[in-house]
C-alpha cells in the first residue's frame, strides 16, 4: 500500500496570496494514497526541508508530492532532502503550482481549483514511480584524437598540459595538416610554418603525448569514459623507434618520378620519403605503390644507404588496442575536386591552379623555391585572375550549397602578397559577395582594395579558355553590367573544402552524427558547439564546419576544456531516467536504434524458454543507459510497446492525463 | 464544424511540454504574470518525441477537449533531432483525429523557446479561445469514464 505525503508550500505569498493552500492540503489529504498532507511558509527552507524529512520518517512515506516552484527550481533541492531521510530521491515528483499557476492567475477560485488538480496528477504519477538508482561508469583518463592538424595538435597540448595523457592519431606520415602547406597566414601574414612547427615539436616532445603517424582508427567500442579503440599502424617499412630522419635515403633512392603530395603534385619526390623538413615525427615512409623494392624484390638502395638500419621490408601493418575516455575529432577538411567545373579549365591547363597549389607556388620550401612562377612553362605571371567561391554557396548540385568561410580572406591574403612581392602584375578577384566578419578582417580585405589596387570586380567568370599560352578569361561585371575578356596569365580558383573523405565511416564507427555535407553535428548548435550529440566524443575544428585558424584552435582549446571536465571524473554519475525494453515484447526491429541520436541502443542475442520448454534464440534491444539520454524518441517508435522510459514511463503520462481530464 | 453557445463551457485541456525549451517558457509566463486560461494543466516530458500518440487519444478518450504539444523550435532541440519526429508524427496522427472527426483546432503543435514566455502565453490564450468556440468534444470519449 502507498503511503503519499503532500506538502504544499505558500512561497511566502506567491503562492498563497491566490491559491487556498489549505483547501488545497485539506482536499489533496483525502486522496487514494495519501496519509499525510501539510502546508508551510517556504518548504524550501531548511525548517521546511526538516518537515519534509521527518514526514518521511515518522510517516514512513512511500512517495512525497510537494506543490510548489517549478520543479526547474528546486526539484534537486526535494530530491536530496528525500534522499537524506531515506526515501530514494526519484519517488519525489513536484506539482508545479507557482509559475504554472498562483503566477498566471488571478481568480482565486479557480487557481485553487486548478492547484488541486495539478496537485491529483503529481500523486497519480507519484503512485507509479519506480525507485531508481543513478548509474556509475568508471571513466579511464586518456584522451584519443584522431587527426593531427592543428586542431588536433592544439586540443592534444592542452589536454596534455592538465595532466592526462592523451594520443594522436594521424592519417598522414606527419601531423601537422593543412598549415603545413600554407604559406603566410591572414590577417597577420606571418609565415604558418613558423606558428606552426613549433607547436608541432612541442607535441612530439610532451611526455603526456603519443603521436600515432600513419595510422587510422580501426575500430571503436565501449562508450562515453570507457571506449576500446583499434589503431591501425600502417607499415611504413621504417622502424620508426630507429630511423633519425638524417634524410640520406631519400636522396639516393632511385625511384624519383613519384608525385609530391606535400606541394600537391607540383613536384616530385622519391618512393622513399619524409614530407617536408619539420615533419614530426621525422621519419621516413616508404610509399609501396612505388617501391622498386617491394613491387619486384629488386633495388634495396635504401636498406644499403642507412646507416642507422632502420629499414625494414617485411614490415606489416600492426594494429594496437588502446583504452580511451574521451574521443576528439580532429580529421579536418579538404579542398573539393574540380571535376564538375570544367568552365575553367582546370584539368586542360598546368596554368589554373587551386588557392592551396597557390600557396605552395608562393612558399620558399615550394616546388619553385618560393619564386611565382607559371607551373607550365616557368615565366612569371603578370596578369592573375583569382575566382571565388568556385564549388561554395552553389545550390545546383555540381559543388556545395555552404560557403566555406576562409576563402574570401585568403584569396584578398592572396591577391594581396602578389601585388606585394610583384607589383608589376595585374590582380583581379572575381567575387559573389565578400564575406569578412573576423577580427581585424575587413580591414585586411580593404587593405587589399585601397593599399594594394587589388581589382575586386563583382561578377562570375563564366569561361577559362587556354590559348596561345594564355588563359581567356570571360566574365561579366555584376555592377557595371559588362562583359568582360581579360587575358591571364594564370587562374587561381578558390575551391570549397568539405570534410575528409575518411569522415563518414568515421562518423559510424563512433556513432556520431552529420550533417547532409558531411561535417560533424554538434550537441547543440548553439549551446554545445564542440561536443557531438554522442556522449564522449568531442569535436575540433574544421570537421564541424568550415574555419580558419584563429577559429579553429579556439575551438580546439574549448574542446579540451569539455574533455579535461570528463577526465577529471573518476566516475559518471548517470541519469537514470534512460530506457529499458522488455525483451518479451521486444522483436528486435530496430526501430528504436534507427532513431537514437546519441546510439544507445545495441542487440543481443537471448535464450527464451518456450512454453514448450524449447529454448529460443532471439535478438532483443539492449539500451546502454550510460549513453542513453533519456529522450524518449525510442519509446515512441517500438511497435511492440516494448520500449518504455524510466521516470516517464507510459504508466506514469497516461495517469497524469487522467488525472487532469477526471 | 459545431459552434458552441453555452457561454459558461470551459474546456479540458491537456498540454504537453518538452523539458527544455516550452516547460521553460511555460515558467517564464508565469515569472512575468502573463495570463492564461486555468483550464491549460501542463504535463512535463524529457522531449516533444516523448509524446506517444496514445496519450492524446487517451486524454480524448477521458474527455479532454484540446490537446497541445509544445517543444523546442526546429533545430533547437535539446537531444538534436526529436521534435523533427514530433512533428511528422503529429501531422500524420492530428490529420487520422481530423478524419475522426475531431477537429484540427483541437489538436496543435507549437514550437516555443525558454525566453518565449509570452509566446507560450499568447498560445495558450489562442488555443483555449479556438476550443471553446467548438465546444465540448465528444469524439473518442469513452462514456464509461464520466466527467465529474
Ligand atoms: C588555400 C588555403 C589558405 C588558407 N589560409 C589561411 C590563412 O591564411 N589563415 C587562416 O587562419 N586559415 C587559413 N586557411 C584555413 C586553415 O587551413 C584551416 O583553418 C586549418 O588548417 C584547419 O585545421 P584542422 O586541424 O581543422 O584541419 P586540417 O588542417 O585539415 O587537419 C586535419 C588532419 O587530420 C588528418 N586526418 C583526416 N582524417 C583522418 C582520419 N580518418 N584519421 C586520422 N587522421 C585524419 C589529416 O591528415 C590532417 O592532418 C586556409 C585554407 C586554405 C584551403
Ligand atoms: S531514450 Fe533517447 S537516448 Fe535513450 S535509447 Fe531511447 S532514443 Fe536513445
Ligand atoms: S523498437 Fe521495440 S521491438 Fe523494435 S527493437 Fe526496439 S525495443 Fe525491440
Ligand atoms: S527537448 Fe524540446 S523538443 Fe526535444
Amino acid at each position: 500500500m502507498q503511503r503519499i505525503g503532500v506538502f504544499v508550500c505558500w512561497c511566502g505569498s506567491n503562492i498563497a496570496a491566490t491559491v487556498d493552500v489549505n483547501a488545497v492540503t485539506e482536499t489533496l489529504a483525502k486522496e487514494p494514497g495519501v496519509v499525510y498532507a501539510t502546508n508551510y511558509q517556504y518548504m524550501c527552507s531548511e525548517s521546511g526541508q526538516n518537515l519534509i524529512k521527518d514526514a518521511i520518517r515518522d510517516q514512513k512515506l512511500t512517495g512525497v508530492v510537494i506543490c510548489s516552484c517549478s520543479p526547474r527550481m528546486h526539484e534537486a533541492t526535494f530530491r536530496k532532502a528525500a534522499a537524506s531521510a531515506g526515501l530514494n530521491p526519484y519517488l519525489v515528483e513536484i506539482a508545479n503550482i507557482r509559475e504554472q499557476c498562483s503566477w498566471i492567475h488571478k481568480n482565486k477560485e479557480e487557481a485553487t481549483e486548478k492547484a488541486i488538480i495539478l496537485g491529483r496528477t503529481a500523486i497519480a504519477k507519484v503512485q507509479l514511480n519506480a525507485p531508481l538508482i543513478a548509474g556509475e561508469s568508471p571513466v579511464v583518463k586518456r584522451a584519443l584524437v584522431i587527426g593531427g592538424g592543428i586542431a588536433g595538435i592544439q586540443t592534444a597540448l592542452d589536454i596534455a598540459e592538465a595532466g592526462f595523457e592523451v594520443d594522436i592519431v594521424e592519417k598522414k606520415p606527419t601531423v601537422g595538416g593543412k598549415m603545413t602547406q600554407i604559406d603566410k597566414t591572414f590577417p597577420t601574414l606571418d609565415c604558418s610554418a613558423c606558428i606552426l612547427t613549433p607547436k608541432m615539436v612541442e607535441v612530439a616532445q610532451n611526455d603526456n603525448i603519443k603521436i600515432y603517424s600513419y595510422s587510422e582508427v580501426e575500430a571503436v567500442k565501449g562508450f562515453v569514459g570507457n571506449f576500446t579503440v583499434s589503431i591501425r599502424k600502417k607499415a611504413r617499412y621504417v622502424k620508426e623507434d630507429i630511423c633519425t630522419g638524417c634524410g640520406l635515403c631519400t636522396e639516393k633512392c632511385p625511384q624519383k618520378n613519384v608525385p609530391n603530395e606535400f606541394n600537391l603534385g607540383l613536384d616530385t619526390r622519391r618512393a622513399i620519403y619524409i614530407p617536408f623538413a619539420q615533419a614530426v615525427p621525422k621519419v621516413a615512409t616508404i610509399d609501396p605503390n612505388y617501391c622498386t623494392k617491394l613491387n619486384t624484390g629488386k633495388c634495396g638502395v635504401c636498406e644499403k644507404i642507412c646507416t642507422a638500419g632502420a629499414i625494414d621490408y617485411t614490415q606489416k601493418d600492426e594494429i594496437v588496442e588502446q583504452q580511451y575516455g574521451a574521443i576528439v575529432v580532429a580529421t579536418g577538411y579538404n579542398p573539393i575536386k574540380l571535376d564538375n567545373f570544367e568552365e575553367y579549365a582546370y584539368s586542360q591547363s598546368p596554368d589554373v591552379v587551386t588557392s592551396l597549389e597557390f600557396e605552395r607556388l608562393m612558399n620558399a620550401a615550394g616546388p619553385t623555391g618560393g619564386v611565382l612562377l607559371r607551373p607550365s612553362d616557368k615565366t612569371h605571371p603578370h596578369t592573375i585572375v583569382f575566382v571565388q567561391c568556385v564549388g561554395s554557396r552553389d545550390v545546383s548540385g555540381c559543388g556545395k550549397p555552404y560557403c566555406s568561410k576562409i576563402c574570401c580572406m585568403y584569396t584578398a591574403k592572396h591577391a594581396m602578397l602578389c601585388r606585394e612581392k610583384y607589383p608589376d602584375t595585374e590582380v583581379y578577384v572575381f567575387y559573389i559577395d565578400v564575406r569578412t566578419p573576423g577580427k581585424n578582417f575587413d580591414e585586411f580585405y580593404r587593405r587589399a582594395v585601397e593599399e594594394y589596387n587589388v581589382h575586386y570586380i563583382k561578377g562570375m567568370v563564366g569561361k577559362v579558355a587556354p590559348s596561345g599560352g594564355k588563359l581567356k578569361v570571360q566574365a561579366s561585371d555584376l555592377l557595371n553590367n559588362e562583359q568582360l575578356h581579360i587575358d591571364a596569365d594564370m587562374v587561381v580558383l578558390a575551391a570549397a573544402i568539405e570534410p575528409d573523405k575518411s569522415a563518414r565511416p568515421l562518423a559510424t564507427m563512433l556513432t556520431a552524427s552529420m550533417d547532409t555535407n558531411d561535417f560533424f553535428t554538434e550537441a547543440h548548435p548553439k549551446l554545445r558547439p564542440v561536443e557531438s550529440p554522442t556522449a564522449g566524443i568531442y569535436l575540433s575544428g574544421c570537421c564541424q564546419g568550415p574555419k580558419d585558424i584563429p577559429e579553429t584552435v579556439s575551438q580546439a582549446s574549448a574542446c579540451a576544456a569539455k574533455v579535461i571536465g570528463l577526465l577529471a571524473k573518476d566516475k559518471l554519475t548517470c541519469n537514470p531516467c534512460v530506457a529499458h525494453s522488455d525483451e518479451l515484447m521486444c522483436n528486435g526491429c530496430s526501430s528504436c536504434a534507427n532513431v537514437c541520436p546519441y546510439g544507445a541502443i545495441t542487440y543481443v542475442e537471448k535464450e527464451f524458454r518456450q512454453p514448450d520448454r524449447t529454448m529460443l534464440v532471439r535478438r532483443v534491444a539492449s539500451v546502454n543507459p550510460a549513453v542513453c539520454q533519456g529522450c524518449g524518441a525510442c519509446t515512441v517508435a517500438c511497435p511492440s510497446g516494448a520500449m518504455d522510459l524510466f521516470g516517464f514511463s507510459n504508466k506514469q503520462i497516461m495517469a497524469e492525463v487522467d488525472a487532469i481530464c477526471k | 464544424m459545431q459552434v458552441n453557445d453555452n457561454k459558461d463551457f470551459q474546456p479540458t485541456i491537456v498540454a504537453f511540454c518538452c523539458n527544455w525549451c516550452s516547460y521553460a517558457g511555460a515558467d517564464l509566463s508565469g515569472t512575468n504574470r502573463l495570463q492564461y486560461p486555468a483550464n491549460v494543466k501542463i504535463i512535463r516530458i524529457p522531449c516533444s518525441c516523448r509524446l506517444n500518440p496514445i496519450f492524446i487519444l487517451r486524454a480524448f478518450q477521458r474527455g479532454a477537449d484540446g490537446v497541445i504539444l509544445c517543444g523546442c523550435h526546429p533545430g533547437d532541440c535539446h537531444y538534436t533531432t526529436g521534435n523533427y519526429y514530433a512533428r511528422r508524427r503529429m501531422s500524420l496522427l492530428f490529420s487520422m483525429l481530423d478524419y475522426l472527426g475531431i477537429e484540427k483546432e483541437r489538436t496543435r503543435v507549437e514550437w516555443v523557446s525558454a525566453a518565449e514566455g509570452a509566446k507560450f502565453a499568447a498560445t495558450m490564450n489562442e488555443f483555449v479561445d479556438a476550443v471553446t468556440k467548438l465546444g465540448r468534444n465528444h469524439r473518442l470519449e469513452d462514456l464509461r469514464c464520466k466527467k465529474q
